[in-house]
């Protein structure tokens, strides 16, 4: 293990497995710490559970009926598992916000797609949503492209700033921790560079967790790096050094490009 | 004239006369394949819009002998109707008010129930509920209208008096009422299907940010889903103008130019099946006024389906 011990826990996977309806086993026996404002970047091939694994943090998994999620997810600093049948999967989710694979922002004016969240959580003073929604759009570099357009539809937006936008409606209730699942795939370059670097600036205000099928992605944007394959956790180490010098034989197969 | 043979066996002509080969004659049948079946379909279609065609002529045409002898001011704004007694009058608001009020009676029972139902359907209810309730609802909708109308009379208006005791033994409300009953099936239906068709992305990115179910239904879904909403609700309004045999049993069918629904009024269908069952002469001004009515209700239905287009266009998926 490199040396970590300046670091938090955010949270730690323990012994976590999972199970889709029909009892397919999709992640086996994960373990895995996630430290407070790094990024953490899942790599690995298609169908080896990285968003399976990456969508147990905010119990999407519960919106379908018949999966099952055993062991448990530890959240920091009040150490509760997120993963307890008595946990309510709103709470979670109001403590851990997701940015999806495809833009998906709601039919509502770009304002709205903002204040979203802050109006589920009952916010109806006028001024605190501005204030919040321009702090989320500044905090997702939108504010200077939408400003002066805050009532036009969000889908009137190009895909790199709906994109922004969807990270600006998760930004603004303030989340511990933010999931990423491939964000760029469905961007060009320029947009991808941008939303590369949003998510380094973002580390400094919240914990992430990024999925991506792009290895140099993972090297530019991540601290720390977990390679998965077939449901299980193959390796996880400091960024650097899991491009550097993998010590599995199987993770450098996948990041030299031999496999997968 | 030469001819050369080339190695697949196929006739090629370098005159440009005589032959047609027999890849090019088989293309040549197919086609002649393809124009039938054009032609079929083209007929299919002209069938439609032909029946459409006649019927506006025949309703124009007949109404153009009506306006000949009563004037179009008098028809809107006269405040009786009452064309086959001695002292006729043309007031066709009398039975646009009836049509209206039965109507609405009827959106406001079905509009919020039959959303309400597709909001269970769609976002509540599991695979089973719905694959069990959807077509015992759709059955709600093959019952035929006369079955409704005299459930309105003799159940439900004894009902409703009983909660009312000043209504009526035919009313507007009650034939309104088992009306928006009728409609329920269809808004519904329609409606889910609607909401279903937005993607799950979306009601995702709504969990994600910690809504609940109902939340997420009504903050994300329907706005989503609106056009199709809007789109069903149309065809509701539709269904309630044109509306004949509930409202001909249970509303009374006497003329009255009424703005309340506790009162028994005539409707235009419900004037129409009347007047229509009875011997009037081909061509006197009684037979005229079927038509002329007729034309009025193909108005109406004419301008909700625009302003329902013009919503569908205006709330179009933007997802």
């Amino acid at each position: 293990m490199p040396n970590t011990t300046q670091e938090r826990l955010k949270a730690e996977a323990r012994g976590l497995n999972f199970f889709y309806n029909g009892g397919i086993q999709a992640l086996k026996n994960i373990n895995m710490p996630i430290y407070d404002n790094r990024v953490t970047a899942l790599i690995g091939p298609s169908g080896c559970g990285k968003s399976t694994y990456l969508r147990s943090f905010n119990r999407m998994h519960d919106l379908y009926p018949g999966n099952r999620y055993e062991g448990e997810i530890r959240f920091y600093p009040d150490d509760t598992n997120l993963l307890a049948p008595e946990v309510d999967p709103i709470e979670v989710r109001m403590r851990v916000g997701m940015v999806f694979q495809k833009p998906n922002p709601f039919p509502k004016s770009i304002y709205e797609n903002v204040a979203y969240g802050l109006r589920v959580r009952g916010e109806r003073n006028r001024r605190m949503l501005d204030d919040k929604v321009e702090h989320a759009l500044r905090g997702a570099a939108l504010w200077d492209e939408v400003k002066d357009r805050l009532q036009d539809l969000a889908s009137n937006l190009s895909g790199g700033q709906q994109q922004r936008l969807c990270i600006a409606r998760a930004l603004a209730t303030d989340p511990e921790l933010l999931l990423f699942d491939e964000p760029t795939s469905a961007l060009d370059p320029i947009a991808t560079g941008a939303i590369e670097e949003l998510v380094h600036e973002l580390k400094k205000r919240v914990t992430i967790l990024i999925v991506t099928h792009n290895m140099q992605q993972a090297a530019r944007v991540s601290d720390y790096t977990a390679y998965m394959f077939l449901g299980e956790m193959i390796e996880f180490g400091k960024t650097d050094e899991i491009f550097i010098k993998p010590k599995d034989r199987r993770t450098e197969d996948y990041i030299t490009g031999r496999m997968g | 004239m030469q001819t050369v043979s080339s190695t697949t066996g196929v006739q090629i002509s370098n005159t440009g006369s005589g032959y047609i080969s027999a890849r090019l004659s088989h293309n040549a049948m197919r086609h002649w394949n393809e124009r039938l079946i054009e032609t079929v379909l083209f007929l299919a279609a002209a069938l439609s819009v032909l029946t459409t065609l006649g019927i506006v002529y025949i309703l124009v045409s007949e109404s153009i002998h009506f306006f000949a002898r009563i004037s179009i001011v008098d028809f809107l704004t006269d405040t009786q109707w009452t064309p086959l007694f001695d002292d006729a009058h043309f007031g066709i608001m009398v039975l646009v008010s009836g049509t209206l009020v039965s109507s609405l009676v009827a959106l406001l029972v079905a509009i919020p129930v039959g959303t309400t139902i597709a909001i269970y359907l769609s976002e509540f209810a599991g695979s089973r509920v719905r694959e069990i309730a959807k077509p015992i609802l759709e059955l709600l909708g093959g019952i035929p209208t006369i079955v409704y109308g005299y459930f309105a009379l003799l159940v439900v208006t004894p009902i409703l008096q009983w909660a009312l005791p000043n209504l009526p033994g035919f009313s507007l409300l009650s034939a309104g009422f088992v009306m928006g009953i009728m409609i329920v099936p269809y808004i519904a239906s329609l409606s889910e299907d609607a909401m279903r068709a937005v993607p799950m992305s979306l009601r995702e990115g709504a969990y994600a940010m910690g809504s609940s179910r109902l939340y997420t239904a009504i903050h994300v879904v329907i706005p989503a889903a609106l056009s199709g909403l809007a789109a069903s609700y149309v065809l509701a309004v539709s269904r309630a103008v044109g509306e004949t045999m509930i409202l001909a049993v249970a509303a009374g069918m006497q003329p009255n130019l009424t703005w309340n629904p506790m009162e028994p009024a005539a409707t235009i269908t419900s004037y129409i099946v009347q007047v229509a069952l009875g011997d009037l002469p081909h061509g006197s001004i009684g037979y005229q006024t079927i038509f002329a009515a007729g034309l009025t209700l193909l108005l109406i239905t004419l301008m909700f389906n625009i302003v329902g287009q013009w919503l569908r266009a205006k709330y179009k998926e933007n997802y």
